[in-house]
Parts: C-alpha cells; structure tokens; sequence
C-alpha cells in the first residue's frame, strides 16, 4: 500500500504532530505515512511523538526549508 | 482480582502535571496524558520562527513528560472550540487577557468527554491550592470540578489532602494517604518531589504556559480585537501577533516587521494574503500590511520599512510592493528618521 501522505507545510509544532496522529488513527498497523513539514522542531517532536506511542520512524529527509518523515503504524495504534 | 483502574492526566509540560501523573502511577492506575492545544501555547512557537532561537535544543515539553513517564500522549486540538472561552469567559479575565479559570474548567471538561468516550475512570491535574492566583485557589477547585462535569472524578494527587475524598479515593484505586497536601506558591515541595522520583531537568517556564498571559502580546491582541471591531480571530492572527515587530501608524492599518532571517522566512508564508514590502536597494525586513490601505498609506509603509532596513541612513531606499495577487511595483522612498516615529505607533 503506498503511504498515505500527509501536508503539514508551513504548520508550526505542534500542529504537524496533530495532523500525524489524526491520521494514524486512521491505519493499520504497519501501514506508512509520511509526512510533509517546513517547522524545524518535527525533527525532535514527531519522533518523539512515536516513541511514546510505538510507530517507528524509518526515515527522515531535509531538502531546502522542507522536512519529509516517513513513519510505520506499530501495533498500539 | 479487582480490575485496574484507569486515569487520564493533563499534561502541560511543566512539572507539576509531570509530578501529578506519577504520584498516581505509583499507586498502580494505567494512566495516559492529554495536552490540549489552544493556538496560545508557548510551546515552542518562537524558537521554531526566530532564527537565533534554533540553535537551542528545542522539545515538546509535554511529549518529553510523556516519555519520562512511559506513557502515551494524546495532543488535541482545541483552537476553534477554544475561541469561546478567550471571547466569552463566564469568570472574566486575569491581569491580561487571561481567562484561566474558564481555560480550566473547559480543558478538564474536555478530558471529561474524553475519558467518557475511552472508558477511563477519572482525571489527574496537577493542579495545587494557591500555586496561582485566578485558577488555583481554595474557591475555585470546586468550581472547576462542578462546571467541568467532573465532579468527583477530578483528583489532584498534589494537594488531594486538603481537598475532600474523590471517587478514586472512595472506591479504593487511589490511598488518600499516599497523595500530597501541598499548598501556596512554594515550588519547594514540587522540588524534592522531583527529585525524589529522579525527574531531571524539566520545564521551568517563567511566565506559564500561554501567551494570553503576556502583557505585551495581550495588548496587541487587543489592538487587533479594536481595530477590526470584533473579537473575532483567526489561528493566523494569533500566530502573527507572535511574530515582529508591531507599528500602527494609522487607525485602519497596520505594519508587521520581520526581527531576523527566520521571522522573514516565516512572514514570507502570507504574502498572498497580506500586501507586502521588501527593500531591494538594501538588506532589510519583510513587511506585511494587515488592514485597508488609503491615498499616501502606501508610502508611509514603505519609509516605515527604509526605516528597518539596513539604508536606514541612506538619501533614498528602493522598495518592492507585492500585492496578494502577486502584481509588484517599486517605490524609492525616504527612510524614516527614527525620532519621527511616535512611542504609540508600536503596538
């Protein structure tokens, strides 16, 4: 299944958290999202968002001001 | 064996609600966090803009709570429903525009709704009798736990002793006798409770957790509330009044203008929906104008900007005007002598 997208650009912390976890409520587990951001903080906010709630975070790229995180639905939803 | 019981705590990112969540765990309650997200959050906004301030290491204090605790965090976005309570708050305001016992009372009745809809039994604040001087005083916990809904199933296990018995302490989930009686505006008693559990280096905010509390950010949103002649907002308007500096040099409009590179960048996000001024001759601001603009305004917006630019001393700056349809023109223009700017024009 290809990765639900998520566009959370020009959103600041901690609106692209929200917007991450809205939608994995929404999945299943191991399923992937990723998530477009320009607000720097996701890079600590997100992760830490999935550590407390078990969603892995398989990759981080930075290009330019944007920031795309992809993470995987761990089994606690 | 009688089922475990289970508890939602609000969690702010400061210590008391850190504390607060804790003391209840240690009493074997499945305990989850709720953070409520108002658009007024300290939370990070500033340093995420201003440039300087991203070479801090910069957290989520609530989500930082939830991992010292081991336990899930659910953020939750309040920020229309919310407007109500800034608009209309039923107990007025504190020393700014400050409603913090309405603030109160709707964010535990919230995680009222919430522990409703995912069969929890009860509510953790971290809340202690006269720790602040609207929400958290003798008089007011009862009014919180009556207008919440939450009656009897609001605890807060940091000055629980003092209050009467909850429902968590009557069935039995909670030992009245392993929760705290502390009082007044003492942080001291929170200090070696810390320290105690092994909480290091938490949240030390200054000045609480909500820029409605802020003198200067209260005065520019009342200047917005003036102006427009209706308390109505936007999440845009308030992330604005965050950012710049403020001058409104004329009733009907007003100039925002970008500190340093970041709060620029950040600007640069609404010029399709505000007309906007850069000077091109010389390194300067952004400038955003929020309002309708007369004969002459335009002008006097932009000297203003030649004013902020680094040809602040120069005979003539060239500016560019975008309009939100993205249609520019220049201006070269006169900067503004510093001393012709009256105090009252920054807001």
């Amino acid at each position: 299944m290809a990765a639900v997208i998520v566009d959370a650009r020009n959103l600041l912390c901690p609106m692209p958290v929200i917007r991450t976890q809205d939608a994995v409520v929404k999945l299943q587990p191991g399923d992937s999202i990723r998530v477009l951001c320009t607000d720097p903080g996701v890079l600590h906010d997100i992760p830490a968002w999935c550590r407390v709630h078990g969603h892995e975070v398989c990759n981080i790229e930075e290009q330019e001001h944007e920031i795309t995180i992809t993470v995987r639905v761990g089994q606690s939803g | 064996m009688p089922r475990q019981a289970k508890a939602v705590a609000l969690i702010s990112g400061g210590l008391d609600s850190l504390l607060a969540a804790r003391v209840v765990m240690e009493q074997g309650v499945h305990v989850e966090g709720i953070n409520f997200y108002t658009g007024f959050c300290v939370e990070g906004h500033t340093h995420a803009i201003r440039k300087k301030d991203r070479q801090r290491p910069k957290r989520n204090n609530a989500l930082w709570s939830a991992e010292q605790l081991g336990i899930k965090l659910h953020i939750v976005d309040i920020i229309e429903e919310y407007k109500d309570v800034v608009i209309n708050p039923k107990h007025g305001y504190g020393s700014n525009i400050n409603p913090c016992l309405d603030c109160k009372v709707f964010m535990v009745n919230k995680a009222r709704e919430w522990i409703d809809a995912n069969g929890f039994d009860f509510i953790i604040t971290g809340e202690v009798i006269g720790q602040r001087p609207m929400s958290q005083r003798k008089d007011t916990m009862p009014v919180i736990a009556r207008d919440s809904g939450a009656g009897e199933r609001l605890v807060r296990p940091l000055c629980a002793r003092n209050l009467p018995a909850t429902l968590p302490e009557k069935e039995g989930w909670l030992d009245r006798e392993r929760l705290y009686g502390f009082n007044g505006r003492s942080r001291k008693p929170q200090m070696a409770l810390a320290k105690q559990f092994g909480f290091e280096d938490y949240a030390q905010p200054a000045g609480g957790c909500c820029f409605l509390t802020d003198k200067q950010y209260s005065v520019k949103l009342a200047d917005l509330w003036q102006t427009r002649g209706t308390r109505e907002y936007d999440l845009d308007d308030i992330m604005l009044l965050k950012v710049g500096r403020h001058l409104r040099p004329r009733t009907h409009f007003k100039i925002i203008v970008g500190r340093e590179e970041g709060e620029n960048r950040f600007l640069e996000g609404y010029r399709k929906r505000f007309t906007s001024i850069i000077p091109t001759s010389h390194t300067g601001p952004l400038v955003l104008i929020d309002g309708e603009l007369g004969p002459g305004d335009i002008d006097l917006a932009a000297r203003l900007t030649a004013r902020f630019s680094q040809g602040r001393d120069a005979a003539l700056v060239t500016v560019e005007v975008r309009q939100t349809d993205g249609t520019t023109h220049s201006l070269d223009v006169i900067p503004m002598p510093s001393d012709e700017i009256p105090g009252d024009w920054y807001v």
